[in-house]
């Protein structure tokens, strides 16, 4: 079902592709031309000063190449400007919303598309699109098992990675490559492992990676889970973290707000491993001075989950041009290539690097090197997310286990 | 509730020229400017918390909302947690604050405590909260100083303290910023007692200074920090901004929880929000309720007290000693805000280092672009609500004294004194009302009017604190006005008007400045207003520097929270030094 579900979804998406192409020149000169002037509210999570930069260099290149102003709105939550557009809606504005451009997926992404809340499809009126990774890189057309069908603008790759200083560390063949392996480890060292907590994404990530790793037929959760199957499929997860918690960081009482807090502990020598949903996260804080030089990343051996952000338009969005011009400029060759230098981000790309032009595809040669960077066969092939409604029910679940 | 303010401030008589109608409508307006948010953000609040907000599909009537809170995970906890934060911040704040008066009030300097504590009042809560963070953490500065030297820790200790379940962190900062708040509170009613000749008459009968102090000028003083009193019970049972950064998350304080279900994706979420905001609107209620029963049992049991004479006791040492701990709580609250300001221009700074490898300006060069944007804003929403409430608040004033007669000093009026007490209660109307209970339904009616995310409805929603604040610390010096200066201008044919511009406000220009400070300091400090009036698209210093210390780069989050800890204080430094420059031929008014 799963199958035909994503055949389906690449047909539609390679027989429109085309179709937009011809038409596309006079539509996007038409966007440009209403674009230029726009100012456009991108609403992204700013807990990260590195895409804060990247946002605000985005913003510059926007401005001098088709006149578009861009405002980083900067939110704590992404759900915030969910919230923000239902308001709206509810109020009665279906046009003139107040934002434009929203940093999405997950079960944000779910929400707003379940609700009809996005404009789109867009990704075939985008010039760049066709530099897209449609074939290995499924997550970019598949956002936790929704299909994105257009409505959401593929930008940034990430695939879960763990993060340790060697030099506290100093035996590789000790490191946790797995769920049972990472209890283990944690019985021997009390304290020293935490994960943010779960009402954060990669909190969350956290335990559905477990999941994945622990259950013997991962593709079960490919489905939407329900009450019947929800308790049996997830029993090895409570069997395994109930042991857990009380070996984790302040006894599992208290867990950092997010991936940046959870950093500030590596950091500050207070835990020895991380969660990071970004294998070049390390090197990139190494540089910023945020993580000591000696850090390495390490994957499970069964895989890592990968997933995709996306840049969205609200339905009601006043400044709809000027956000396809932003969405546009994001898949970008440069754009991509600065992206993922961790000079500036290390965002893996969304790009297929071999339909780009042998000048754009020499960019990505150019990309700062680095020792922490974990290579592409270290990594593996990232595995695909579960269905949104795993991680909500988990999440659910455990607040009702253990928030008391 | 007009007519209160109006009672006290206007009771012009039918000869009463053109200009005059303008200045009486003074009280209405300013009343208005912040009693109909809050007015029309309670209800928005309150008829979702009982199931009613269409535009989300809650059509009927129903008491859902209240069960989905008490069904939330850890929702106990929450509302246990709330209370003890609350009170045990008020309790310790006020203790600390009486003790320190009773320890101080007669010693050399006292007078100048206020300008010692006047920068501590000024930084905002949540610059303060994120400094302290940075001290106590396991991994902090003041574990640095003693590691690995006394303790042996090369790496941090795994204990908690930000974030603690008990909440003491949260606690400590709200009593450092609450305990001088009221100590300034209780030397500004020591002015309108005779303070020193009862202290001295009583010494003469052999009581001690503390306790003589606590005996004879408690009782008086009380009255007039009784609603300081309240709002400092108000506020540390819903603060949102310093419970974000210091205290519990799982599960928050209720106020947070608030917060957290507002801005959910889940609509469904905004009911139990409701529910939880408006239980808190209860729990504010009853925690004054309880604290005004608690004053009317207490007075018996104090009146015994006083009438058994006894003149011995500890209360002098016992009053030292708390008096050094709430020194040393201003000394952390100070080392805070260092600390903060040593990771801005820290380079990499790691654990156990007691300081940091070197000192750059790197950090403030690379988010100088970033941070440029919300310093201006903060710095013209501060602007801008201050000189909003400032013209209010002259207004009312100016025309309470062209009224007949002002308010007799000597031999006060039952009537006018009535109405001052209300109108005191007017203004302090949105420092008792949690943020949180009335600023979604606010919000709502701003999407309505089209008026949200606008840099206006953030001004607007600003001046709903800084008018009493504002109007609180002017009245005081303006009532004091010596009437003699006037009419002698006046004698000698000045208009009511020259009168105002050409004496009145150069003899008053610096309380007058020292109120805009205090003003400007509270709009900096904002935080939940801004969020919700702002749709979070009116990023201020406060905001983004709450939202960083989440989680982003210490040397970061020390750039944004230290320059809104700054603001504030070069407020207060222009406030002073102006009338100085200002006036530096006049004596006595530089």
């Amino acid at each position: 079902m799963l199958q035909r579900r994503d055949f389906t979804f690449l047909t539609t998406a390679l027989l429109t592709s085309p179709w937009a192409m011809a038409q596309a020149p006079a539509a996007w000169a038409s966007i440009l031309g209403k674009a230029r002037g726009q100012t456009v509210y991108w609403n992204a999570w700013a807990g990260d000063e590195k895409t804060n930069a990247f946002i605000a260099w985005v913003g510059e290149q926007v401005k001098s190449r088709h006149g578009v102003n861009l405002v980083h709105t900067r939110l704590k939550d992404t759900s915030e400007a969910v919230t923000r557009v239902i308001a709206e809606k509810s109020a009665g504005r279906n046009e003139g919303g107040t934002v434009d451009l929203i940093w999405i997926n997950g079960p944000n992404f779910l929400a707003m598309k379940q609700q009809g809340l996005l404009y789109g499809p867009v990704t075939p009126s985008l010039p760049n699109f066709k530099y897209v990774d449609v074939t290995q890189k499924r997550s970019n057309l598949i956002d936790f098992t929704t299909p994105v069908d257009g409505l959401a603008v593929p930008w940034s790759l990430a695939q879960i990675v763990f993060v340790y200083d060697s030099a506290r560390l100093r035996n590789p063949s000790e490191l946790p490559r797995s769920a049972p392996a990472m209890l283990d480890w944690a019985r021997r060292h009390p304290g020293r492992l935490t994960h943010p907590k779960v009402s954060n994404f990669l909190g969350s990530t956290f335990l559905k990676q477990a999941l994945v790793d622990l259950i013997a037929d991962p593709a079960v959760l490919q489905l939407p889970a329900t009450d019947a199957s929800f308790a049996p499929v997830t029993a090895p997860l409570w069997a395994w973290y109930d042991p857990l918690k009380p070996t984790l960081w302040r006894q599992g009482q208290q867990f950092p707000d997010n991936g940046s807090a959870q950093r500030q502990l590596l950091n500050d020598g207070e835990i020895d491993i991380t969660i990071s949903f970004n294998p070049s996260e390390a090197a990139a804080s190494v540089s910023a001075g945020l993580l000591p030089a000696t850090v390495r990343s390490f994957t499970f051996r069964k895989g890592t989950i990968g997933n995709t952000s996306f840049v969205a338009i609200p339905y009601n969005a006043a400044h709809k041009e000027g956000a396809l011009v932003v969405a546009n400029f994001l898949i970008d060759p440069q754009a991509q290539a600065r992206a993922q230098d961790i000079q500036y981000l290390g965002n893996l790309n969304v790009l297929d690097l071999s339909t780009l032009p042998a000048s754009d595809r020499a960019r990505f040669d150019r990309l700062t090197p680095s020792a922490t960077l974990p290579s592409a066969a270290e990594l593996g092939a990232p595995l695909l997310e579960p269905h949104a409604s795993w991680m909500t029910r988990i999440e659910a679940e455990w607040q009702k286990r253990y928030t008391r | 509730m007009a007519e209160a303010l109006h009672a006290l401030t206007a009771s012009a008589g039918p000869e009463a020229r053109a200009p005059r109608h303008l200045l009486r409508l003074a009280p209405v307006l300013t009343v208005a400017a912040f009693a109909v948010p809050i007015a029309c953000g309670l209800v928005g609040t309150l008829m979702p918390a009982f199931g009613y907000l269409p535009a989300i599909g809650g059509d009927h009537w129903s008491l859902d909302p209240w069960r989905a809170l008490r069904d939330a995970p850890g929702f106990f906890t929450s509302l246990q947690l709330t209370l003890v934060v609350g009170w045990a911040s008020t309790l310790i704040s006020v203790l600390l604050a009486l003790a320190a008066a009773g320890f101080l009030h007669h010693r050399a300097g006292a007078k100048r405590l206020g300008a010692v504590l006047a920068p501590l009042l000024a930084m905002p809560h949540s610059a303060l909260a994120i400094g302290f963070a940075f001290l106590i953490l396991p991994s902090g500065w003041v574990v640095r100083w003693v590691s690995p030297g006394l303790t042996g820790w090369t790496i941090p200790p795994d204990v908690g303290t930000v974030g603690a379940a008990s909440g003491w962190p949260l606690i400590a900062a709200l009593v450092m910023k609450e305990a001088p708040f009221l100590l300034l509170m209780i030397l500004g009613a020591l002015n309108q007692v005779r303070a020193p000749a009862q202290v001295a008459a009583a010494r003469a009968l052999g009581y001690g200074p503390v306790l003589a102090w606590f005996k004879v000028v408690l009782p008086q003083v009380y009255p007039q920090i009784r609603l300081p009193i309240y709002a400092v019970l108000a506020f540390s049972l819903s603060v949102v901004d310093v419970a974000i950064v210091l205290g519990p998350g799982n599960p928050p304080t209720l106020a947070v929880q608030a917060v957290r279900w507002f801005s959910d994706p889940d609509t469904a979420r905004y009911f139990p929000a409701a529910a939880a905001a408006t239980l808190l609107l209860g729990v504010v209620l009853a925690s004054i309720g309880a604290w005004w029963l608690a004053e009317r049992l207490a007075r018996p049991l104090f009146r015994r007290w006083l009438e058994r004479g006894a003149r011995g006791g500890a209360s002098v040492p016992a009053s030292g000693v708390v008096t050094v701990a709430g020194a040393v709580l201003a000394v952390l609250a100070v080392l805070s805000m260092l600390g903060m300001l040593l990771w801005s221009v820290a380079r990499p700074w790691r654990f156990p280092d007691a300081f940091p490898p070197g000192l750059t300006l790197e950090t403030w060069t690379r988010q100088s672009s970033q941070l440029a944007g919300p310093a201006w804003t903060t710095l013209f929403v501060g602007v801008a609500s201050t000189v909003l409430a400032l013209v209010l608040t002259l207004a009312c004033l100016e025309n309470e004294s062209r009224s007949t007669r002002p308010v007799d000093r000597t031999a006060p009026a039952v009537s006018a004194r009535s109405a001052v007490s209300a109108s005191v209660w007017l203004l302090y109307l949105p420092l008792l009302v949690p943020q949180i209970a009335f600023l979604f339904g606010l919000q709502v009616l701003l999407i309505r009017l089209g008026l949200d995310a606008t840099v206006s409805a953030v001004v607007w929603a600003h001046l709903v604190f800084v008018l009493p604040y504002l109007f609180l610390s002017l009245a005081e010096p303006w009532r004091a006005f010596d009437a003699r200066y006037a009419r002698a201008a006046a004698s000698l044919g000045a208009s009511p008007w020259r009168v105002f511009w050409r004496v009145k406000l150069p003899i008053l220009l610096k309380p007058l400045l020292i109120a805009c400070a205090v003003a400007f300091a509270v709009s900096v400090g904002q935080y939940l207003p801004t969020l919700f009036a702002g749709a979070g698209r009116v990023a201020t210093l406060t905001t983004e520097a709450v939202t960083l210390s989440g989680g982003a780069d210490r040397r970061v989050i020390g750039t944004w929270a230290g320059l809104q800890a700054l603001f504030p204080l070069l407020a207060y430094l222009l406030a002073t030094l102006v009338p100085r420059l200002l006036h530096a031929h006049r004596k006595g008014l530089a």
